[in-house]
């Protein structure tokens, strides 16, 4: 108890970028993520680090294209509108293998929607949405202690495999106050290995060139598939997720973030009134953990996705499921409030075969 | 256990402070809390609210829709939040800044005169204490000393004296206790 803080979700996904070791923030304000960069421009420079606010989104991903590319442990966040903005950023820092972390507090959209909290960014950040063949490690939260958590899982990954990271939050969990502890020692930054690729002063060795592009015939070809060989292994090594009351489940909800808490919520109140109901909670967006999917869907018949998008999460279970079971959607687009007790509804009148309105196929 | 509250009125009558602050003891006390504040386009003298969760299970959303407690500091709040309070709930209003009577008769209704208490205390700026200290002693959620041991820890740069005028205006907001 003695351990834990009572903090704000966007201080700490700060705090935990920071303790995961990162020393250098570029970002530029938008509602709901500003404490992200209000908490690093003062506490960056009590660790040695540097805070840049930058003239825009598109400056700050280059500027944390530049810092990465020497090896420094660095991030950039933004919501929704700027996060589309930084696209050709992250499309650049992907291709030039670069480890680095990226926060987007989704809030409503599309275009400048509202301030309110939201999924609807989740193609995007899962699909890339820059150009070219890419993927970004995305993690999504569902609450201020995974805020804080998180961003060390990301920079390990991200290392390990040379890839841009994301986590995936919305203006709920940014906004919102709980109880965080963190479990994992902080960074010492001294301790950590410059990387064989990263620039600074060539000190007599060979030269080293970080760059995204290659014109030579061929080369490209061999660039991309070496890197979708790690991406592979991503996928192998790399998945995460939780379930809860799936053992004797007939319907398995999946949700990410704020969704899946509404979720747990509902599946309670449908328990009493004998829905035999789970949680099945994607924790890495990309990889989406499809191989547990499909497994579970040999048992589980009928899934039902609830987001706070217009049937995106939904894509990805069907794809995993391939038709091996029933899959539902329940959707709540434009930043307003999933409540348990709807959700609860849905699965009531799935369980009662009465939900057609809700089947993801019509 | 769980009770959800919704604290609202003006910008600075503290209810950022005061939702802030009961997260704080209710977690001190080994619950599970949440805190939300409405991030809207705010502006100063505009009207604030902020939704907290205290409860023995995990909070499933932090933004409280049909609050268990509503304590309205000032009169918009109160024709906003007082349809939302469930039934049986309680509705703290701030009798000195509010004139109108709450309409509901499926509610608890606790008429504290704020802004009158702090004064005598000599500073006005502790009315959100006791609105709490009425909230904590009536509906039992949270003791009073919970909320008196999350002040330093939620304000470390308050000066003791101040600290001591705030749990002086708990303590005497408590005495509001509704049966």
């Amino acid at each position: 108890m003695a351990d834990k803080k009572l903090m704000k979700g966007n201080e700490a996904l700060a705090e935990g970028a920071l303790r995961a070791g990162c020393r250098f923030f570029a970002g530029y304000p938008i509602t709901p993520q500003n404490e992200v960069p209000e908490y690093m421009s003062w506490r960056l420079p009590q660790v040695g680090g540097a805070f840049v606010q930058a003239e825009s989104e598109v400056s700050a991903i280059n500027m944390i294209y530049g810092a990465a590319a020497t090896g420094v442990r660095c991030m950039t966040s933004s919501s929704s509108p700027g996060i589309s903005l930084k696209q050709e950023g992250i499309s650049y820092c992907a291709g030039a293998d670069l480890p680095l972390l990226i926060g987007n507090v989704m809030r409503g959209g599309p275009g400048l929607g509202n301030i309110a909290g939201a999924q609807g960014d989740y193609w995007q950040a899962t699909r890339g949405g820059g150009h070219g063949d890419y993927r970004v490690f995305v993690m999504a939260p569902n609450g201020v202690n995974e805020m804080a958590n998180f961003p060390n899982k990301c920079f390990e990954v991200a290392y390990k495999y040379r890839i841009p990271s994301m986590i995936l939050a919305d203006g709920i969990i940014g906004q919102m106050m709980e109880p965080v502890e963190f479990n994992t020692p902080e960074v010492d930054t001294k301790s950590l290995k410059e990387p064989d690729w990263a620039l600074g002063i060539s000190k007599g060795r060979g030269k080293r060139i970080v760059k995204s592009y290659d014109l030579r015939e061929g080369y490209l070809e061999k660039m991309v598939l070496a890197r979708v060989e790690r991406y592979k292994q991503i996928e192998q090594n790399e998945v995460l997720y939780e379930e809860r009351q799936l053992e004797d489940a007939d319907i398995a909800i999946v949700a990410y973030g704020t969704s899946a808490r509404v979720a747990s919520a509902a599946i309670k109140i449908a328990r009493e009134k004998g829905v035999r109901a789970g949680l099945f909670r994607p924790i890495t967006l990309w990889p989406f953990p499809k191989v547990r999917l499909a497994e579970l869907s040999k048992r589980v018949k009928k899934f039902v996705a609830v987001e706070m998008s217009l049937g995106q999460l939904v894509e990805d279970v069907q794809l995993s499921i391939n038709g091996k079971a029933e899959v539902y959607l329940h959707a709540k687009p434009g930043a307003s409030v999933i409540t348990a007790e709807e959700v609860a509804k849905t699965l009531e009148k799935i369980a009662k075969k009465e939900a057609k309105e809700y089947a993801a196929v019509k | 256990m769980y009770q959800g509250i919704r604290i609202s009125g003006f910008g600075g009558q503290g209810v950022i402070s005061a939702g802030v602050l009961l997260a704080q003891a209710g977690m001190m006390e080994g619950r599970e809390v949440s805190f939300f504040p409405a991030y809207g386009a705010e502006m100063r003298g505009g009207t604030a609210n902020c939704s907290v969760v205290v409860a023995s299970d995990e909070v499933s959303t932090p933004i409280v829709s049909d609050p268990d407690t509503a304590i309205v500091l000032n009169e918009p709040s109160l024709a906003k939040f007082e349809p939302m309070v469930k039934p049986g709930g309680l509705l703290i209003v701030n009798s000195s800044l509010i004139n109108t009577k709450a309409k509901r008769t499926d509610i608890k209704v606790l008429y504290v005169p704020c802004n009158e208490v702090a004064g005598e205390l000599g500073n006005a700026k502790v009315m959100n204490m006791v609105a709490l200290g009425a909230f904590a002693a009536t509906t039992g959620a949270m003791s009073v000393d919970a909320i008196a041991g999350a002040l330093p820890k939620v304000y470390k740069k308050l000066k003791p004296e101040v600290i001591d005028l705030n749990i002086k205006a708990l303590r005497r907001g408590a005495q509001f206790k509704a049966g």
